[in-house]
C-alpha cells in the first residue's frame, strides 16, 4: 500500500504545512513583509521570488514541452505522458500566481499589469505570457474536465482549437521561460559574472526545456510509485535521450559563455560563488549527462529517475544562483532566508502536491500505460498484486486525444468509475 | 453639390491638419527645455543636514537625522570617513580624514526602474525628475533590483507597502521653485539649473581649481547620465559612490525585449509549419497506411 491514501500521514503532514503556510501568509497581510521575511531594501528579492516563483514556471516547463512533442511533432506515442505534464503545468502556474500573491506589496492590484503597460519592461512582457500561458493551460486542463462530465460536444469544440492553441501555448512559453533570464539583464553591476551574462534568455530557455522533460520523467516515476501505476518505461527511455540532447546543447552553451566572457578563471576561485557555480556545472549537468548517456542506465526506472533529479535540482539550484546567492556579494547585504519564508514556500508545494493528488483521483489524468503497438516493459511496483491494466479498445471516431480509462485507484469506487466510463463512452457513440 | 462637399473636405482637412500641427507643436516646445539637474559639490558640503531638514520638512516626515535612505527619509547627509586626508575646503584640518555628503535618488536620464516597472508606476518626466505614482504600484520591488543605486525604499512594516524615493520636488519645480534641499543648502553646496548648464558648472569649478577637484563628473555618464551630479575633492570611489556602468540600464533588456516580435511571428510560422509537416508525414504510419480524418467522420 502506497502512502497517498485520504487520511494516510503523509497527506496529514502536507495539510499541516500548507496550514502553517497559511497561518504565515495572515501574518503577512497583518504586519507586512518585514515581519516574515528577512528581506530588506537591499535584498528586495529573496527564496520566493527565487524559488517559488523562477523554479516554479520553470518546473512547470513540462507542460509546454510535451505538449510540443504530441501535437506539433505529433509523436503521438508520448500522449501517455502529456496529460500529466499539463495538470503539473497549470498547477505550477497556479502555485506562482498564490505566490504572488504573497510576495506583491500589493497583490490586490496584479490586474494593473493587464491595463497599466509599459512595452520596456520585462516583467510586463512576463506577467502578460503567463497570464495568457496559464488561460491556455487551463483550457487544456479543461479537457479532462469536460471528459468527466461527458460533454463530448464541447470536447470536439476543444479538439478542434487544440493545435492552434498549443502553437500559442509553446509561443508563450518560449517567451517567458526566456524572459525570467531577461530580468536580470538589467542588474550588470549586480549580479555575479559567472551567471550575469547576455545569453541569459537563452540559457533560461535551453534550461526549462531540459527541466521540463526532467520533470515529466520525475512525476511519471513518482506517481507509478504512489499509485501503483505501470511505468511507460520505453517511453520515458525515449524521452530521456531527448533531454540528454537539450541539455547537452544547454551545458555547451552555458560554458561557451562563460569561456567566451573570459570569466572562466572567477570558476576556479575560492568562492562561494565558484563552488555553487561547479555545483550547477557537474550535478545538474554532467552527472545527468553521464548517467543519460548509458542505454542500461536510461532503459531503468531508478537510473531515469536519477538522472532527472539531478536536472532538477541544477536547474533549481541555478535559478537560486541567478536570483539570491549570485546577487548577495554586490548588494552589501546579508540574507539567509527567515523560517517563514521557508515555510511559505514549503506550504505552496504541499498545496500543489494535494491539489495534484485530489486532482488525480477524480479527474482522467492517466491515460492506459500499455497499448498495443507499445512494447509491454513496465514495472509494477511492490506492494502492489498485480491489478490488471484494462485493455485498451479502439473507440468510436471521434476519438479523444487522450482516450479515457478508469483511474486505478484503490480509494474510488470501481463501480462508479465503470459507470462513468460507460456514459463518456456512450456520449461518444452518440455523438 | 459635388463641389461643395469637396470643398467642404478641404476645409476639414486643412482644418485637422492645422489642429494636429498646433497639438504636435506644443509637447515640441516643452521638450525642448532641458531636463533640470542638481550639482552637489562635495567639497563645499559642512554637512549641516540643513537639506536633509528641509526634505523631511516639505513631505511632512519626522525631523531627525537618518544614517540611511528610507521611506520617511528620501534624502540624507552621508558621512563617510577617507583614507588619505584630505584637508576640507571650509573646515580646514578638522575634517581632513572625513566628508559629508547628500545622497538621493539620482533621477537617470534613462532610468532603470522606469524601464523596469511593469505597470510604469514609474516615469521620467521631461523637466527631469523621476516621479512614482503610488496608485499604480503592484509592490513588486523589480525598480529596487533594478537600481543600480539601490535608491528606491519599500515600506516593509506596512500590510499593504508602497515604493518611496526622492521626486525631485516635482510639485515645487512645476511651480517654478528650486527643490526644497536645494533652496535650504547655506554652503553654495547644492545649484539647480537646466542639466548641461550644471554640467557646464562643474566642469568650471574643475577648471578654476584643477589642484583640489577630482577630474570627474560623477553623473555626466553613470548609468547614461544622471540629473543628480557629483564633484568632489577625495576620489569617488574613496566616497563608497557605486561604480556604475555607463550605458543606460534599459539599453540591456531592450536587446532582448526588442526581440520579442520577431519571436512571435518566427516562432509562430516556423511551428504551424512544423505542425503540418510532421502532421502528413506521421498519420500514414501510425493510421496503418489509412489515412484516416483528423476529427474522423465516419462513413
Amino acid at each position: 500500500m502506497t502512502g497517498v491514501r485520504h487520511a494516510s500521514p503523509a497527506r496529514a503532514l502536507l495539510w499541516l504545512v500548507a496550514l502553517g503556510g497559511l497561518a504565515v501568509a495572515v501574518r503577512r497581510y497583518l504586519y507586512g513583509l518585514g515581519a516574515v521575511s528577512h528581506l530588506s531594501d537591499r535584498f528586495p528579492w529573496g527564496l520566493w521570488v527565487g524559488f517559488d516563483i523562477l523554479c516554479g514556471v520553470a518546473l512547470a516547463a513540462g507542460g509546454f514541452t510535451m505538449a510540443a512533442i504530441v501535437h506539433i511533432l505529433h509523436l503521438k506515442r508520448y500522449e501517455p505522458l502529456l496529460r500529466p505534464a499539463i495538470v503539473t503545468g497549470f498547477l505550477g502556474y497556479l502555485l506562482v500566481i498564490i505566490a504572488l500573491m504573497v510576495d506583491l506589496g500589493r497583490p490586490y492590484r496584479i490586474w494593473h499589469a493587464l491595463v497599466m503597460w509599459n512595452p520596456h519592461s520585462v516583467m510586463f512582457e512576463v506577467a502578460w505570457c503567463v497570464m495568457l500561458y496559464t488561460l491556455v493551460l487551463a483550457l487544456e486542463f479543461g479537457q479532462s474536465v469536460l471528459e468527466r462530465t461527458g460533454r463530448t460536444a464541447l470536447l470536439r469544440l476543444t479538439h478542434l482549437a487544440l493545435p492552434p492553441l498549443v502553437v500559442v501555448g509553446v509561443i508563450l512559453s518560449t517567451l517567458h521561460q526566456s524572459s525570467l533570464g531577461s530580468l536580470f539583464l538589467i542588474v550588470p553591476g549586480k549580479l555575479h559574472p559567472l551567471w550575469y551574462s547576455s545569453w541569459l534568455p537563452v540559457l533560461f530557455f535551453l534550461s526549462a526545456l531540459a527541466v521540463g522533460m526532467a520533470m515529466v520523467t520525475v512525476e511519471a516515476v513518482a506517481s507509478a510509485r504512489a499509485f501503483g501505476r505501470t511505468l511507460e518505461l520505453p517511453l520515458l527511455a525515449d524521452l530521456g535521450k531527448g533531454t540528454f540532447a537539450v541539455l547537452a546543447v544547454y551545458l555547451a552553451v552555458r560554458v561557451a559563455d562563460v569561456v567566451a566572457r573570459g570569466v572562466w578563471v572567477l570558476a576556479s576561485a575560492p568562492t562561494l560563488e565558484a563552488a555553487l557555480f561547479r555545483a550547477e556545472l557537474w550535478i545538474g549537468g554532467i552527472a545527468p549527462l553521464v548517467l543519460l548517456a548509458a542505454p542500461r542506465i536510461r532503459r531503468s526506472a531508478p537510473g531515469l529517475a536519477a538522472a532527472a533529479s539531478l536536472v532538477v535540482l541544477g536547474v533549481v539550484l541555478n535559478r537560486l544562483n541567478v536570483t539570491v546567492t549570485g546577487m548577495l556579494a554586490a548588494s552589501g547585504a546579508r540574507y539567509v532566508p527567515s523560517w517563514m519564508e521557508v515555510l511559505i514556500t514549503a506550504a505552496i508545494v504541499a498545496a500543489g502536491l494535494l491539489a495534484y493528488l485530489w486532482i488525480v483521483e477524480h479527474l482522467p489524468v492517466f491515460g492506459e500505460e500499455a497499448r498495443p503497438g507499445a512494447p509491454a516493459a513496465a514495472i509494477v511496483p511492490a506492494g502492489r498484486s498485480g491489478a490488471p491494466a484494462p485493455p485498451w479498445q479502439p473507440r468510436p471516431a471521434p476519438r479523444p486525444l487522450w482516450p479515457t480509462k478508469e483511474p486505478m485507484l484503490e480509494e474510488v469506487p470501481a463501480g462508479a468509475v465503470e459507470r462513468e466510463a460507460e456514459s463518456v463512452d456512450r456520449g461518444l457513440r452518440d455523438a | 453639390m459635388r463641389l461643395t462637399r469637396r470643398q467642404f473636405l478641404q476645409v476639414l482637412g486643412a482644418g485637422s491638419l492645422g489642429v494636429a500641427y498646433l497639438s504636435a507643436a506644443r509637447p515640441a516646445a516643452a521638450g525642448r527645455l532641458p531636463p533640470s539637474a542638481i550639482l552637489i559639490d562635495i567639497a563645499r558640503c559642512i554637512g549641516c543636514r540643513s537639506c536633509e531638514a528641509a526634505c523631511k520638512d516639505v513631505h511632512g516626515f519626522p525631523p531627525g537625522e537618518s544614517s540611511d535612505l528610507g521611506v520617511r527619509a528620501w534624502t540624507y547627509v552621508r558621512v563617510q570617513r577617507i583614507s588619505r586626508p584630505v584637508p576640507h575646503l571650509t573646515l580646514g584640518e578638522a575634517s581632513a580624514m572625513q566628508r559629508t555628503y547628500k545622497v538621493q535618488c539620482m533621477h537617470c536620464v534613462e532610468p532603470a526602474c522606469a524601464s523596469a516597472c511593469p505597470v510604469a508606476a514609474l516615469r521620467k518626466t521631461p523637466s527631469g525628475p523621476v516621479t512614482y505614482d503610488a496608485g499604480r504600484c503592484i509592490g513588486c520591488r523589480y525598480c529596487m533590483l533594478a537600481c543600480p543605486f539601490q535608491v528606491p525604499r519599500f515600506d516593509w512594516q506596512s500590510p499593504l507597502p508602497i515604493i518611496a524615493k526622492c521626486d525631485l520636488c516635482a510639485e515645487r519645480l512645476a511651480r517654478g521653485e528650486r527643490p526644497a534641499c536645494v533652496a535650504a543648502c547655506p554652503a553654495e553646496a547644492l545649484t539647480f539649473g537646466p542639466r548641461p548648464a550644471m554640467l557646464a558648472e562643474a566642469a568650471r569649478r574643475i577648471a578654476e581649481r584643477p589642484g583640489r577637484y577630482v577630474r570627474a563628473i560623477y553623473g555626466q555618464d553613470e548609468a547614461g547620465g544622471t540629473s543628480v551630479l557629483y564633484v568632489s575633492d577625495v576620489p569617488f570611489e574613496d566616497l563608497g559612490l557605486p561604480a556604475v556602468v555607463r550605458e543606460p540600464l534599459p539599453a540591456y533588456t531592450w536587446r532582448a525585449l526588442g526581440k520579442v516580435p520577431a519571436v512571435i511571428v518566427g516562432l509562430g510560422a516556423m511551428l504551424s509549419a512544423l505542425e503540418a509537416f510532421s502532421r502528413r508525414r506521421r498519420r500514414p504510419e501510425r493510421e496503418g497506411g489509412s489515412p484516416a480524418r483528423p476529427r474522423g467522420v465516419q462513413p
